[in-house]
């Protein structure tokens, strides 16, 4: 078994725990961690794709990481924010505690 | 004779003719609701001008020529407006009935509410009535049809009492599920044979189809988009329910706009794109032949049932309508000018009756039959101008029913369709079976002690209800007594026909 | 000159927005407005170029893909970016009403909303796949701001599930990235499907991607978010993502099928993304009938609209790219139109519970007309831009004899009306007379202000869109997919 296709089954076994994560978890602070498993995921995959070219490393897809890794951090400060205000208005911490047709 | 395409000039004046009253109807709508005296005056005004437009375009046509305006709508497929001899006809017939029933609906509704949005909505109907008289194919009929639709529900509605909304859903729910079935009609028939404009003769004798039954898909399809309109039994059961609207509203839509342009759908459909052999060929005609009497025959089975007086006006169109249909599908020179002729006929007689209907129950509370009693006392003008037209629709001679009648069982004679002439003579007995009771309670009975209700209005207002019965109960008898002259409805239709029927 | 104006029409709203954050708040309105109205003469250079018949490109600061960004305008790119402006324009009208710039609200919403513009227009010109990603997360959190912004309890759910879904959904689409780059090594959109080979990764990737783009634009059964972040946003917010925001993923998506040259083109996907669209139009139209708030069934109406996109799948014919593009058009007017409408009528009732509208014409004609305007729309009834659609989606269906798609469509405008007569019928009936006996000449007026005349405005131009086609389809015509004639 060559390391890419190491690389790439634990990328997917991670992708999957995060997706698994998100769709199971109900306190908004785990969602935001599996999500957060989900990129580590997405970057190592794109390590992988960097690092299987003929001609050495490919600086493409390590710009591409950098980019995601900002914008994922962006994403989870503004996600943190806005749970952040959640639970100062509503005291709560989970979306199912009511259903969505309040005022 | 193979129908030939006919020579057109451009010409804006279909186009003019149609927005007169789009413009009118937003004007109205902008202005608001108190500026009473200025809508009544742009009311009037747009009315008195589409007259004299469809004037113009009926000394046009005369002359030979037929103004045309077109441009592309969606890809591949023209908004055509036309005006042959046949949207003549019709167009007339609406520019004329719509000026009087504007003045009657100045005066009846001079104390209700939503006025600004009546009026415009009133005359963005007959916008759509225009845009469906001067419709040069099958795509803008349907475009004007179910502007139409759009335009008359907020006027069915009017009232905003429950009833009013029941009525408006029933409604709806027969018009566009009838327009979705059209829809799928007018989509097959141009995936068929491509886009056709209107000729005379039918427009698919000229594309050499051999698809029987796609052919006879389409016209039951689209003819049940029509038919819904045009209230042919099983698909009538919206108009009695739209009983509820104001008197003016039902006036238009029996006389002026819905029902009419159902029946003048069906015209079309048969005369101008599959042609009055291609509909029998297809055995269309004879279908809707039996449709139409069957139509005739309950329509004046379940009048006569009937208490309240408008819901009997009601289903006597339901009748009287589909001799329009009966006419053009019975085919042949006679009967054809008979149903062309009844569209007029119809309209003149069936418009007098409601505003009379409407001047009973604002004056006197009076609507239901019982109630008529004596009434021909109080109110002899408005009385007398009910009883011409309900003659009229019997079919006494020399009234304009007489008319139509005498050419559709002509027709049916000539032909050799005997039973129509049968379906004819108990209709006529029908009509007299209920109708004569009524001119009998109004002008033989006593007078009640009391009225059961009503207001009493200023003159004017009076003048509005019973001036416009007057005039079209008028044009009863003078299309009747005059129907041999030139340009009278019977001339005209006759006209066309030519070109139908050679 | 072109390429320059490409530039402008991304710049002048992000360079607004961040002046809006420095600037004095009584600058806001002028500098807001100028970033907008500086895209339309933009606009109208590349529509100039493109009518020409160019393929309007730049690279920006001259570096090159990949490592460089990439812009392109095509005729569809530019059909999206009109639309934009259009709806953006009249929305930014109401906006200016619904959240002055001197308020709290307004000075939290100013950049936001003009982040969002600059973030759609860089959408519908990117050309390859990562930068599609960076906009489109530019769009989701912008989005999500707004829906918050108010405050409201169940706007902050509403927007966090919205957050969270869309968070995943891009990383569905960032991994599918990844897999594809690894694949092919290009990230140019025009270029990816001509590399790609078959095997299981393609698909896999492909797979991911679709699934990312499907939950972003709500295609039943992805659509849980949807009804409650559009239901329960600010007006101008609702109406712009309904109008765009969920329309940009399914660009994103018609772009990979039909431009990436046939990788995605199996007929049984196609037939998939197809029935989950006819899925769409039924369920959301019944969903729509049976809400009780009248945004919320604005909202599901959204849902069913959608589905209508997805029959291009299917069908894949010059007739039904273009009645669809025209279809996204049509149904971004008009619902922007009608949920200005429903966010004034809630303003004034104060609650926008169905019943409360009963009697709405009374008062507030206006925005019952404009409602009613873009129901005709909506419905496909003529003339409207939604009849336009309409008819060319069902002759395209008709032509490639699905019979099922005709069945969808049909039934799909009739139950519409069900939804939208449901509401104007109660504003038009009378209020019960025992609460008030109306006297004629005291009924209240409703105010014909700006936020009014926004809403019917674009019902209007729903209704013209309907009777002036040409031009719009001339423009369509010119970024019709490879290997589609006109």
């Amino acid at each position: 078994m060559s390391t890419e296709v190491v690389y790439v089954l634990a990328a997917s076994a991670v992708f999957g725990a995060g997706v698994y994560g998100l769709i199971v978890a109900n306190h908004l602070m785990r969602k935001l961690l599996a999500l957060n498993v989900m990129s580590s995921a997405v970057f190592v995959t794109m390590l992988t794709v960097a690092g299987t070219t003929p001609e050495g490393p490919d600086p493409v897809a390590q710009a591409l990481v950098l980019t995601g890794i900002v914008i994922a951090v962006a994403a989870t400060a503004f996600a943190l924010a806005l749970l952040v205000r959640l639970v100062q208005e509503t005291g709560l911490v989970s979306l199912r505690a009511k259903d969505d047709d309040g005022a | 004779m193979t129908p030939v395409a006919i020579e057109t000039t451009l010409h804006p004046l279909p186009l003019v003719v149609v927005l007169v009253s789009l413009f009118a109807g937003l004007a109205i709508a902008v202005l608001g609701e108190h500026q009473q005296r200025l809508r009544t005056v742009l009311n009037l005004a747009a009315a008195v001008v589409k007259l004299a437009l469809v004037l113009w375009i009926a000394i046009l046509v005369v002359g030979g020529s037929v103004p045309e305006f077109r441009f592309a709508l969606v890809p591949g497929f023209d908004l055509v407006l036309r005006a042959d001899s046949v949207s003549v006809l019709f167009a007339s017939l609406s520019a004329a009935l719509w000026l009087v029933t504007t003045v009657y609906a100045i005066a009846y509704l001079h104390r209700s509410s939503n006025r600004a949005r009546f009026f415009g909505f009133f005359s963005i109907c007959v916008t759509a009535t225009m845009g469906i008289a001067m419709a040069g194919n099958l795509l803008t009929f349907f475009v004007f049809y179910e502007l139409l639709t759009l335009a008359t529900w907020p006027l069915v509605v009017h009232t905003g009492s429950r009833a009013a909304v029941r009525a408006g859903r029933t409604y709806l729910v027969y018009t566009l599920g009838g327009s979705a079935l059209f829809l799928l009609g007018l989509i097959w028939l141009y995936a068929l044979a491509g886009p056709q404009d209107f000729i005379a003769g039918g427009s698919l004798a000229l594309v050499d189809l051999d698809e029987t039954r796609a052919l006879q898909a389409i016209f039951v399809l689209v003819a049940i988009g029509m038919g819904v309109k045009a209230a042919i039994v099983p698909l009538h059961a919206w108009l009695p329910r739209a009983m509820v609207a104001p008197a003016p509203v039902s006036a238009l839509l029996h006389a002026v706009a819905v029902v009419k342009a159902g029946a003048f759908g069906l015209v079309r459909l048969v005369e101008d794109v599959f042609g009055a052999s291609l509909t029998s060929d297809l055995g269309l005609a004879q279908a809707l032949a039996v449709a139409a009497s069957i139509t005739i025959v309950y329509g004046s089975i379940v009048a006569l049932l009937q208490d309240d007086l408008k819901k009997l006006l009601a289903y006597s169109t339901v009748s009287q309508v589909s001799y329009i249909a009966l006419g053009i599908a019975v085919g042949g020179a006679l009967a054809t000018v008979g149903g062309m002729v009844h569209l007029v006929h119809q309209g003149v007689m069936k418009i007098t009756m409601f505003f009379c209907a409407g001047t009973f129950a604002t004056l006197l509370g009076v609507t239901r039959i019982d109630q008529l009693d004596g009434l021909a006392r109080r109110l002899p003008w408005s009385a007398g101008a009910f009883s011409v037209a309900a003659l009229g629709m019997i079919g006494l001679p020399p009234l304009a029913g007489f008319v139509s009648k005498w050419y559709l069982g002509a027709g049916a004679v000539a032909t050799g369709q005997l039973w129509v002439v049968g379906v004819l003579v108990a209709s006529t007995l029908l009509n007299a079976a209920y109708f004569l009771p009524l001119i009998a309670r109004m002008w033989l009975r006593p007078a009640p002690e009391r009225w059961p209700g009503g207001t009493t209005p200023s003159r004017l207002v009076v003048f509005g209800l019973v001036a416009p019965a007057l005039f079209t109960a008028f044009c009863t008898i003078a299309f009747g007594v005059l129907a041999g002259s030139s340009y009278s409805p019977l001339d005209w239709a006759t006209e066309i026909v030519r070109g139908y029927v050679p | 000159m072109a390429p320059d104006a490409l530039a402008v029409l991304v710049f002048a709203p992000l360079v607004a927005a961040l002046a809006v954050i420095v600037a004095p708040p009584r600058a806001t309105t002028a500098l807001a407005l100028a970033g907008i109205a500086l895209t339309a003469p933009a606009l109208w250079v590349v529509t100039a170029a493109v009518l020409g018949g160019e393929v309007v490109e730049v690279a920006l600061a001259g570096a090159a893909p990949p490592l460089g960004i990439a812009w392109r305008a095509d005729g569809f790119s530019l059909t999206m970016a009109w639309l934009t402006f259009v709806v953006v324009a009249f929305v930014s009208l109401h906006a200016l009403a619904s959240f002055p710039s001197t308020s709290d609200a307004g000075r939290r919403f100013w950049p936001m909303w003009l982040i969002l513009v600059a973030s759609v227009y860089a959408l519908f010109l990117s050309a390859d796949l990562f930068n599609l990603y960076v906009t489109l997360e530019l769009v989701t959190l912008t989005a999500v701001a707004m829906i918050a912004i108010g405050g409201a309890p169940a706007a902050m759910r509403a927007a966090m599930r919205y957050l969270l879904l869309g968070l995943m959904a891009s990383l569905f689409y960032l991994l599918a990235t990844a897999l594809l780059y690894g694949q092919t090594g290009t990230l140019d959109l025009y270029q990816v499907g001509e590399r790609l080979g078959e095997g299981a990764l393609a698909t896999t990737a492909l797979a991911l991607m679709i699934t990312g783009l499907l939950v972003k634009s709500a295609i039943v059964p992805l659509h849980v978010w949807l009804p409650a972040a559009h239901g329960k946003a600010p007006g101008p917010v609702s109406a712009v993502l309904s109008a765009l925001v969920v329309k940009v993923t399914l660009y994103i998506l018609i772009r990979l099928w039909f431009w990436a040259g046939g990788a995605l083109d199996d007929g049984l996907a196609a037939f998939v993304l197809g029935l989950l669209g006819a899925v769409a139009i039924v369920y959301g139209s019944i969903a729509a009938i049976v809400q009780t708030r009248l945004k919320m069934l604005v909202a599901y109406s959204t849902v069913a609209q959608l589905g209508y996109v997805m029959l291009l799948f299917p069908l894949a014919s010059t007739a039904a790219f273009r009645a669809v593009t025209f279809h996204v058009l049509a149904h971004g007017v008009a619902k922007a139109a009608m949920f200005l409408a429903a966010a004034n009528l809630l303003a004034a009732l104060g609650s926008d519970r169905l019943q409360r509208l009963v009697g709405a014409d009374q008062r507030y004609p206006v925005n019952v007309l404009a409602f009613a305007l873009a129901g005709v729309s909506i419905m496909g009834l003529p003339p409207s831009g939604g009849f336009v659609a309409k008819w060319m989606l069902l002759e395209a269906a008709w032509q490639s004899q699905g019979w099922g798609w005709v069945a969808v469509i049909s039934a799909g405008s009739l139950l519409a009306a069900v939804y939208v007569f449901r509401v104007v019928a109660l504003a038009y009936a009378q209020p019960r007379p025992a609460s008030s006996v109306r006297r004629p000449g005291t009924t209240p007026r409703g105010r014909f202000g700006a936020t009014s005349v926004a809403a019917l405005a674009l019902a209007v131009l729903a209704i013209v869109l309907g009777i002036a086609s040409a031009p719009v389809l001339s423009l369509i015509d010119l970024g019709l997919p490879p290997g589609m004639a006109p």
